[in-house]
């Protein structure tokens, strides 16, 4: 498992030349520290273009999203336009450019958990939270997401904080949800 | 070999071969609309997405897009089966329901293939009513985003890319909300885009389109108090015919010069007599290096690359920020000529900087950025003023209700009319390349050049190679056109390989005769060999076919310049580069 690595609003102060893997020098608006992560990602992949979903898979993993700039770097280091590596970015919901918040919350909308239900759970978070589906509160601790399936079926509707899992979640039980993250 | 039947014929093809092409074979045309090809470069652009090539093979259940499906033996197809009929005719509707409905006033009216294959099918009525998407409008110097008429055939993305590996063009988000954008949805102002425009020459319909300069050049034309002068590019006078329905290769540099008269332009002068006057500084700038180069001088860097094409010029700047000292300093053509009739020209006839307005008629799209980039300008006054394309210039002439067939043959003004056989093959290329060696090989050996034509340099190949005898001193010129070609060349002078002393580089495929500015081809590049080869004749037919020997060009460095790369020609006739930067600037959000 890699280490997380959090990108904050802070790191894009800096703006220096960093070397990328092809020992090209390009001035990239990134701490140092990140942009040996992208180049060590990049290098496990022998920085082939082909692999170009496995690196924004790993590199989404590390830092949470996938901002321009690591964008900008990954496209570097695979030599392929970084327009491309939007237009993948775009393609698959599963990678994002917005930051997760501290408490990422998933609401299961597959068959089982939508017909016990899920959409009125959403809904209830959505009213609470004041946020749409895939955007961050403004102080950054929660973000909504949107997924199908868990393999919990059973406990349907399913909601998931980070990695806890919630079952039998009624509209009425999200605020209690959200409380005990918001102290 | 493998045979299949397709309408009743039997054909007989290699494997592989795609049913679309089967049918060719067979003089079958199957309509297309996201298919493209590039024969020569062999390129083709088949996403197979558009769905309007779908015919019916026996025994699938299926129709099958014949763009992408393989023609197997023994297959029985059927091209224009009522099944297919309305299969295509669906398609097309769906298609028109996320389109808006401006035909009447869209800029690709007349040219758009959405709705020739609309005429075609006979399209009368839309029973698909719905959401259609929507997207901003994109204005750049020289090409305007209008995504809202794209259908996602993605030949801009295909020529943006594999031909001509600039990559600021790729397909992004999904579903009805996919759009062709540059890196996050950024301007193309923004974007690596080079603006070589061949992304609008080959868009089907109106989502890409020149930024149109006509209604700029009326306002100046019938203004009294300002002098408006026009300069036509090599090319254009290859390719104007085609708009007035004259065959590809059609020479019309009399008829244009007519009819830019009636126009009302009170000159009419011509982009050769400074393709002469580059010659004269860039040849003596290859000179200069080669000579400073043998004799070991360490400041000199060899190869030099001809700088007469703004989106070549732009790709340099965005792509090799560490090499900006090796193309030639000289202007293009197009900024020489500004330069020199808004001094030399209007200082002679006794008008004021102010008072004249210079317009270019060019077969490129990057002329409309490059006139306005801040280094063409003194005192906020650009040397040209406007630049418009081949295809515009055509529609002004409609528009003005000029006979263009029948107009007769007229004659460029003195003195920036004057030019020479060199300056008329600029418009192909390896056409810069050549003028430039009958010239440096004269002043180099003192000798007369015995054969004018350099055979060796011409050609359609993405890239050639040359090595030209100067009398002992061999030359090793390099020839590319296409960025993708010119981007192999460069990755080697970056790298100390390159075995080059010059190299030419165009930024279009064919060079300036297939600019983004000319008539549409609909993926017929083998009009740009008949534009070339007409070019080559007019060079032929030219009395002076040498850039020094021009009298006009010999007065100008007597009565004002000096000599090539004198003080003044460098204020005037010279610039220098700058780093454009690719980093990303759009910061974290919330």
């Amino acid at each position: 498992m890699s280490q997380k690595v959090i990108i904050t609003p802070e790191a894009f102060e800096y703006m220096e030349k960093v070397t990328g893997t092809d020992g090209v020098e390009v001035r990239v608006n990134l701490p140092k520290e990140i942009i040996e992560q992208i180049n060590e990602i990049c290098d496990s992949f022998d920085n082939d273009p082909g692999e170009l979903i496995n690196v924004l898979h790993e590199a989404q993993n590390r830092f949470g999203y996938l901002p321009a700039e690591v964008q900008d770097m990954v496209a570097h280091n695979l030599h392929i336009p970084v327009a491309q590596v939007y237009g993948v970015v775009t393609f698959y919901s599963y990678f994002s450019m917005i930051p997760k918040g501290e408490h990422p919350i998933s609401i299961c909308v597959g068959t089982a958990c939508y017909v016990r239900g899920a959409e009125r759970v959403l809904e209830e978070f959505i009213k609470e939270l004041g946020i749409k589906v895939g955007e961050t509160t403004p102080d950054g601790r929660f973000s909504i997401n949107c997924l199908r399936c868990v393999g919990a079926c059973g406990l349907a509707p399913v909601v998931l904080v980070g990695d806890k899992v919630y079952g039998r979640v009624s509209p009425d039980g999200v605020k209690q949800i959200i409380a005990e993250y918001s102290s | 070999m493998i045979e299949l039947t397709i309408d009743k014929k039997k054909v007989r093809v290699e494997k592989g071969t795609t049913i679309l092409k089967a049918a060719r074979q067979a003089g079958i045309e199957i309509p297309t609309l996201c298919h493209y090809e590039l024969c020569d470069m062999g390129i083709e652009n088949k996403p197979g997405g558009c769905r309007i090539c779908v015919v019916e093979v026996e025994g699938r259940r299926n129709l099958a897009p014949s763009c992408i499906t393989e023609a197997q033996d023994g297959m029985v197809i059927h091209t224009h089966s009522i099944r297919v009929l309305n299969a295509r005719k669906t398609v097309l509707r769906l298609i028109i329901s996320d389109h808006p409905f401006d035909c009447l006033v869209c800029a690709k009216s007349g040219h758009c293939d959405l709705q020739d294959l609309a005429v075609q099918f006979g399209i009368r009525s839309q029973p698909y009513v719905g959401e259609q998407s929507r997207y901003r409008k994109d204005t750049s110097p020289s090409i305007i985003r209008d995504v809202d008429k794209c259908i996602m055939c993605r030949r801009c993305e295909m020529i943006c890319n594999e031909v001509q590996s600039v990559g600021a063009l790729a397909a992004v988000n999904r579903g009805f909300m996919s759009v062709v954008a540059p890196a996050f949805e950024m301007n193309l102002e923004d974007s690596p885009c080079t603006y070589c425009g061949q992304c609008v020459s080959v868009c089907p319909t109106g989502a890409l389109t020149e930024k149109d300069h006509t209604i700029e050049i009326i306002r100046a034309l019938s203004n009294p108090s300002k002098t408006v002068v026009v300069q036509t590019a090599p090319a254009v006078r290859a390719a104007l015919g085609e708009e007035f329905g004259m065959p590809a290769g059609t020479l019309v540099t009399g008829k244009m010069v007519s009819a830019l008269r009636e126009l009302g332009f009170d000159y009419v002068f011509d982009t050769d007599f400074s393709a002469d006057l580059t010659i004269m500084e860039e040849g003596t700038e290859l000179l200069q290096r080669v000579r400073g180069y043998l004799e070991g001088d360490s400041n000199v860097r060899l190869p030099i690359l001809t700088s007469c094409c703004p989106g070549w010029v732009n790709f340099f700047e965005h792509n090799y920020p560490d090499l900006l000292d090796v193309p030639s300093t000289a202007k293009s053509p197009q900024q020489m000529f500004g330069a020199i009739a808004k001094s030399y020209f209007a200082e002679k006839i006794g008008v004021k900087r102010n008072d004249m307005i210079v317009v270019s008629v060019m077969p490129c799209l990057a002329k409309k950025y490059e006139c306005q980039r801040d280094e063409f300008k003194v005192g906020g006054n650009p040397d040209v003023d406007y630049s418009i394309s081949t295809r515009e210039l055509a529609s002004f002439i409609k528009q003005a209700n000029i006979d263009f067939l029948e107009l007769p043959d007229g004659e460029f003004d003195d003195p920036l009319g004057e030019s020479t056989g060199a300056a008329v093959i600029f418009g192909n290329t390896g056409g810069v390349i050549e003028a430039a060696c009958r010239t440096a090989y004269e002043l180099y050996t003192g000798k007369k050049l015995e054969k004018v034509d350099f055979h060796e340099l011409r050609g359609m190949d993405g890239i050639r190679s040359a090595t030209i005898d100067f009398n002992g001193l061999e030359l090793n010129i390099g020839i590319a056109h296409g960025l993708r070609n010119a981007r192999k060349l460069l990755d080697e002078v970056r790298e100390g390989k390159s075995k080059f002393h010059a190299i030419e580089v165009m930024a279009c495929p064919g060079g300036c005769v297939g600019g983004a500015g000319q008539p549409f081809n609909h993926g017929d590049s083998g009009v740009l060999g008949k534009r070339a080869a007409a070019l080559y004749a007019a060079d032929q037919e030219m009395p002076i076919r040498k850039s020094h020997e021009n009298p006009s060009i010999i007065k100008l460095y007597e009565e004002f310049l000096g000599e090539p790369g004198s003080e003044l020609a460098h204020k005037l006739l010279h610039t220098e580069y700058f780093a454009k930067s690719n980093e990303v600037t759009i910061h974290l959000q919330g």
